[in-house]
């Protein structure tokens, strides 16, 4: 055993106590505890990505696991970067991400400020809004097709009570125009309290004598919800964007449930997309090296972020 | 604190803001109080234009969620012995019989075996890497704990491709003990961060204490670090158990039968025609409640299991 800070204290104790202190030293211990962690993220992420990205540079076909494999160069990542349906793929994805992130802001800031104010019961009221967020997407996906049914759909009955226009006129999961807002709208509506939760916690750590030292100054409250309120809320915020991003962009099982990336494939978002090439075409080097993309766009984009954060916070 | 502050909210405030937030709460809650009824209604209740508040209760759906029934003529009916229970009845009320019992209740069996099976496994791992992260100097610690957070940013999809096929040599496809340890690896980068969380919060002084008083490193560990840490270990649990039992990609690829999940079952109950909703409501509703309950028991810890502990409050 070599001779760490944690073994001369052992000999200079007393030997009684020394006796129980020996075992096991505590880089022997910190190594125990953490490898089989390690080893199991080892085992069933990286030498997956390895086999992935070796997968990536082949026509090998899972269908067929016996037929010879070629190596094909970059040919994959050349198909898929000129390929104009994945291009769409991505616009159906940015027009997803884009819009359930500003809504799911713009929403969950409002009601995080206004349960805020404080009122008598605001507490059982917030784990109530809280509910949707926590229940299976499949499960929940698949029922708000049932809401969204023409005319004895909930969700259309409540547009034409509204609005006054017939219920059955209008399919949102059919119609080429309305599907990409139908999946917004249901993500929208499970993902909103996330972020109202975390706005919440920014709100809250804001110090009222900030706001007194303000009044104290005479600043009108629109000018201390700029100027204080705002800024000391958003690194929560752009956490709550940053994971919404990510969770967003793997987007999988709310909007298969819900439209399976129908009609045609206008809300084909690239998880569906893939999964179709992976699992239903069979294509697994394509598929690979399409999965190899997306992983780096991910990672990419998110290291670009948490830099920005990391300014902000540092503001 | 002063009972008059400058920064409090006015009455009427407060009054428009709960008004306000209460609104939003009953339109966001209209979905699962649908789910909640849908599953009492009558088939033809349930597709009644306008969508009806008030109904007669009726067991229906989730006698159809448990059960596989076959259609049977008039003549047929006549000769039946009398129904032996009230379920069968309503079935007989549909011209049918009892086939057999449905699939709902080995898929939902199955969402608990893998739930608890992968939450066991991933808080145990978990507890030992987040103490010794905690505790230790582990070389390269940021950087590992980094390599941790980052799996869990890979789309699901992307790792299933090379999984399936591992699966498929190793004979794990469709397995409960595949699902298991994909779940864990799933799920230990959340155990760890969380768990890393509760344990630095636990004095460092306490198990100094106990090594004083002769306690071993394994000892303290045990004896005072994790009776300090049951809070933090059992809501990381319940976030364990809540992922495994939501999700859906994986169990949708890897599973199809002896190993199949309740939420690729769900949506795949049909009835004649299309899907029958009262009984897909009754097991959502069976299958939903269990994590309304856990939410409403974790409402403290919320904030820290969504964010991985990024934000405490």
């Amino acid at each position: 055993m070599s001779d760490t800070p944690i073994d001369r204290v052992v000999k200079a104790t007393p030997p009684s106590v020394a006796a129980k202190i020996r075992g096991l030293s505590d880089r022997t211990i910190a190594w125990l505890f953490v490898a089989p962690t390690i080893f199991l993220l080892l085992a069933v992420n990286i030498f997956p990505l390895i086999w992935t990205i070796n997968l990536s540079f082949t026509n090998f076909r899972a269908n067929r696991p016996n037929r010879d494999v070629d190596y094909v160069g970059l040919r994959n990542y050349e198909r898929i970067l000129t390929d104009g349906d994945i291009w769409l793929t991505m616009q159906a994805t940015a027009h997803f991400l884009f819009w359930t992130i500003f809504l799911q802001v713009l929403i969950g800031f409002t009601l995080a400020w206004l349960i805020n104010r404080k009122f008598k019961g605001n507490d059982l009221w917030t784990t109530l809004i809280v509910l949707p967020m926590m229940l299976s997407p499949a499960v929940v996906g698949n029922f708000w097709t049932f809401l969204y049914q023409p005319q004895i759909g909930l969700f259309n009955y409540g547009i034409s009570f509204l609005t006054g226009a017939d219920p059955s006129s209008f399919q949102m999961i059919g119609d080429v125009a309305l599907a990409p807002w139908s999946i917004v709208i249901v993500d929208t509506w499970m993902w909103t309290p996330f972020v109202m939760l975390i706005c919440l916690a920014g709100l809250r750590s804001i110090p009222d004598y900030i706001y007194e030292a303000a009044e104290i100054d005479r600043a009108s409250k629109w000018r201390q919800f700029w100027t204080i309120t705002v800024p000391m809320v958003l690194p929560f915020l752009m956490l709550a964007v940053l994971f919404r991003g990510i969770e967003n962009f793997k987007m999988f099982d709310l909007v298969v449930q819900l439209t399976g990336g129908g009609p045609g494939s206008v809300t084909e978002l690239t998880s569906i997309n893939l999964k179709r090439e992976a699992f239903e075409k069979w294509r697994t080097g394509y598929a690979s090296a399409y999965a190899i993309i997306l992983f780096v766009t991910v990672f990419g984009l998110a290291s670009i972020y948490v830099k920005a954060l990391n300014k902000v916070k540092e503001r | 604190m002063s009972s008059y502050s400058i920064t409090e909210p006015s009455s009427r405030q407060k009054w428009v803001a709960g008004t306000l937030v209460i609104a939003y709460a009953v339109i966001t809650l209209l979905p699962l109080v649908w789910i909640l009824t849908t599953g009492f209604k009558s088939p033809v209740d349930a597709i009644a234009y306008p969508p009806k508040v008030l109904f007669e209760p009726s067991l229906e759906g989730y006698v159809n969620l448990f059960t596989t029934r076959t259609r049977v003529t008039a003549e047929q009916l006549e000769a039946l012995p009398p129904p032996a229970s009230w379920y069968e009845q309503i079935v007989r009320n549909r011209d049918m019989v009892i086939a057999g019992p449905s699939r709902y209740g080995e898929r939902f069996l199955n969402s608990v075996i893998i739930g608890f099976g992968s939450t066991f496994l991933s808080v145990f791992l978990g507890t030992l890497a987040a103490y010794a992260f905690s505790r230790f100097k582990v070389p390269m610690k940021d950087d590992l704990l980094f390599f941790i957070l980052s799996t869990r940013m890979m789309p699901p999809i992307a790792v299933a491709i090379p999984i399936f096929l591992m699966f498929r040599t190793l004979g794990l496809s469709d397995t409960h003990l595949g699902m298991i340890l994909l779940y864990t690896a799933v799920n230990i980068s959340l155990a760890v961060w969380l768990l890393k969380g509760f344990i630095d919060e636990i004095p460092r002084e306490y198990e100094e204490a106990a090594l004083i008083d002769g306690y071993t490193r394994f000892q303290a560990f045990y004896k005072v670090v994790l009776p300090q840490a049951a809070t933090g270990i059992a809501s990381t649990a319940i976030f364990c158990l809540i992922f495994s039992w939501n999700e859906y990609a994986f169990a949708v690829l890897l599973t199809s039968g002896t190993a199949q999940t309740a939420p690729p079952f769900i949506p795949t109950i049909i009835g004649v025609g299309g899907q029958d909703w009262p009984a897909v409501a009754a097991g959502a509703t069976l299958f939903l409640v269990p994590v309304m309950v856990f939410t409403i028991l974790l409402r403290k810890h919320l904030l820290r299991g969504i964010t991985f502990g990024a934000v405490r409050k």
